[in-house]
């Protein structure tokens, strides 16, 4: 019994972390740009196309071709916000939220025209072997999941603690004018917040497709709408509120499912959301702000 | 402060509305495969006998109905290289019109409206159940021959003009626990699909087996999912702890695969039973000893020496080993024309009387039709043995 719960935990655990990976991208886009970036669900889709094409079609030797994906993810999110987004930054919310979809939309539907609807099937990058500590079995790939996690959760940290680009993208998130007349380029900032958020898109796909080792041109909506999720609940605009959101969000999940039930797992997951903003509207480690009229 | 309950009502109704209609994401799948599927019906000269088919070509579900496809116009092409069908003192070719509806009902109402207003003579549909089901009340209305190669919900053959070749699901349900039973298997679980007709068919009428046999303490777990659900390391782990000796999946080949590679993960070794859905796994897996030892129903198998001269044709014609699905069109196609030949007319009235006078030896095995509309032959279990599809025994 309490072996069986310490897997749902870690199950939990590794779908809840690339949930974690996800909303990081939402909230950094959302804490600097301030828009929901619709499109950063279908970057997971792009990256597990891209490691597909290098392997499978181009033959490239397996680092070559992870580092090759990340570069192509973090390249189209550079591009996506400087065609789509960035004519329209003065323009209303709404309309970049509309664009945004739009964006989704494009990426789906251009992968379904170039490899069709057919699921592919693609060999885990991450040779799959069983890992026993004491009774409890974890699969290789949860174990590289959870590592790759940690990593990049930490990189990230000291990244936009430690510095200069990071002050800077911290600067721009409280005050995008006061920023620039510090001497911010703020159009490089938002770049890079969207390179970085897209390269680690890039890795959720390349775990998503280590782990489930199929892939379909919708593989990165639901994902991506679960880590928007996460990232609301974590309080959107917080790093560290989308990795905890993240992980709750896939704890939930798993245990509801296992000991509640499957059908109700969502709406469960649904239901700790609706609290959680009940109690805490800016999510559990979102900033309150008070907006001066 | 405003802002951000905005958001937290979006995040709501978007994640909401995504979990409320399942499998909407792939809706914008595929709309361009349709056209280009309207079949040249009027090529051959003379009388033409023209079969209307709605199935999957494009979407998750694409790999049954261009398997269909394939299947049946190897029989079509056939039939009519060989002179095609007498029918009292005149001769018809065969054609066949076949419409992709992605397995989705909405399409194929569409797409069955699209035939017949192109002309039809017998409605050989739908490939899946939920298209069948969504047909048979128009194709009574039409009253014309309606025979689904493939699909399996109970209530698809309930109007009298309806027959199918498969059997249905609550029949692979039956025979798949009298197989669990025969083959004394210690403990059972089963991890089934509950929104799709299908899979909660054929796992309703295994419980109820076995509890017939009086071997309800056989099955151990239950666990399901949903349409498009890929992650089942969580309802896997409940079977681990379980204990199950054997894990029973009534599905669709996609689920599968996930399925077994999950499974192999976690590092059970538990042995796999599937449906008759579970054919085409060997294409979805990466690592095919994940699958290694598992069994299903099917009816086909390709490597059978009665199969031999189809095989050989199908593998010539699509560079692909055929399916059960394959089988099912192909003997579907021979039903038509037995009933055409016993009926000595084209009417739909007279085909329809036929279904139930005519026997048709077939790749699919030896089959009839009763009143019901249901088939009479007899299961085969496949088995994967060194990757490759093998007969049971």
């Amino acid at each position: 019994m309490l072996i069986n719960f310490i897997e749902q935990l870690i199950n939990g655990l590794r779908t809840g972390s690339i949930y974690a990976l996800i909303a990081i991208g939402y909230t950094m886009v959302y804490g600097i740009a301030k828009m929901i970036n619709f499109a950063h669900g279908d970057i997971i889709m792009v990256g597990a196309y891209a490691l597909y094409f290098s392997i499978s079609v181009l033959g490239l030797p397996v680092p070559v071709a992870l580092l090759l994906t990340v570069i192509v993810c973090s390249v189209l999110g550079v591009l996506i916000e400087k065609i789509a987004y960035k004519p329209l930054r003065k323009a209303q919310p709404l309309a970049v939220l509309i664009t945004a979809i739009g964006m989704s939309f494009f990426l789906q539907s251009s992968s379904l025209l170039i490899f069709g609807s057919t699921p592919i099937p693609f060999q885990s990058v991450i040779p799959n072997e069983n890992i026993k500590v004491g009774p409890v079995i974890i699969s290789s790939i949860t174990l590289v999941t959870l590592v790759v996690t940690a990593v990049a959760m930490i990189l990230l940290t000291l990244f936009i603690n430690k510095t200069k680009m990071g002050s800077a993208m911290r600067a721009v998130s409280e005050d995008k004018g006061a920023a620039e007349l510090m001497g911010i380029n703020v159009n490089s900032t938002i770049s890079m917040t969207f390179a970085i958020g897209s390269a680690l898109a890039a890795v959720a796909g390349i775990l998503y497709i280590s782990q489930y080792q199929s892939m379909k041109p919708t593989l990165g909506a639901l994902p991506g709408i679960k880590a928007f999720v996460a990232a609301v609940l974590g309080g959107i605009g917080s790093i560290p509120g989308a990795m905890l959101g993240g992980i709750l969000l896939g704890l939930i999940e798993s245990v509801s499912k296992a000991y509640i039930s499957t059908e109700l797992a969502d709406a469960i997951v649904f239901g700790v959301l609706i609290v959680v903003l009940l109690f805490r509207p800016s999510g559990l480690l979102g900033k309150k702000k008070i907006v001066k009229v | 402060m405003k802002k951000r309950v905005l958001l937290s009502a979006m995040a709501l109704t978007f994640g909401l509305a995504l979990t409320a209609c399942g499998n909407a994401g792939s809706d914008k799948a595929a709309d361009s495969g349709s056209k280009a599927e309207t079949e040249a019906a009027a090529k051959v000269d003379g009388d033409v006998f023209t079969i209307g088919t709605t199935g999957p070509l494009t979407g998750s579900a694409a790999s049954y109905g261009n398997s269909v496809k394939n299947g049946a116009t190897i029989a079509i092409d056939e039939i009519n290289a060989a002179g095609g069908v007498k029918v009292g003192d005149k001769t018809y070719k065969l054609a066949l019109n076949f419409q992709d509806d992605e397995a989705k009902e909405d399409k194929a109402v569409n797409a069955y409206n699209n035939l017949m207003d192109s002309g039809i003579n017998v409605f050989m549909g739908s490939v899946t159940s939920g298209s069948s089901l969504a047909l048979t009340d128009l194709t009574a209305k039409d009253n014309i021959l309606q025979i689904t190669p493939s699909g399996s919900a109970k209530a698809i053959t309930e109007n009298p003009n309806v027959f199918r070749l498969c059997f249905t699901d609550p029949l692979q349900g039956k025979m798949i626990a009298d197989f669990v039973v025969d083959q004394g298997y210690e403990s059972v679980a089963v991890l089934y699909n509950n929104s799709d007709e299908y899979s909660t068919g054929v796992y309703e009428a295994f419980k109820e087996e076995l509890n017939t046999a009086g071997k309800s303490d056989l099955l151990v777990n239950e666990q399901s999912f949903t349409n498009d659900d890929v992650d089942f390391t969580t309802q896997l782990t409940q079977i681990k702890a379980s204990g199950a000796k054997l894990i029973f999946v009534p599905g669709y080949y996609e689920a599968a695969a996930y399925i077994v590679q999950q499974a192999k993960q976690q590092g059970i070794d538990a042995a796999f039973v599937g449906s008759d859905g579970w054919d085409g796994v060997l294409g979805q897996v990466t690592d095919p000893s994940a699958v290694e030892g598992a069994v299903f129903l099917s009816p086909f198998l390709a490597s059978d020496p009665s199969a031999a001269d189809f095989t050989k044709a199908y593998e010539t014609a699509y560079k692909a080993t055929p399916d059960q699905f394959a089988a099912d069109g192909y003997d579907t196609v021979h039903v038509i024309k037995a009933a055409m030949e016993k009926a000595g007319s084209i009417e739909s009235d007279d085909l329809i009387k036929a279904m139930t006078e005519i026997e048709v030896n077939g790749i699919t095995g030896k089959v009839s039709f009763n009143a019901d509309g249901e088939p009479n032959k007899e299961p085969k279990f496949v088995t994967i043995t060194n990757g490759e599809y093998k007969l049971f025994d």
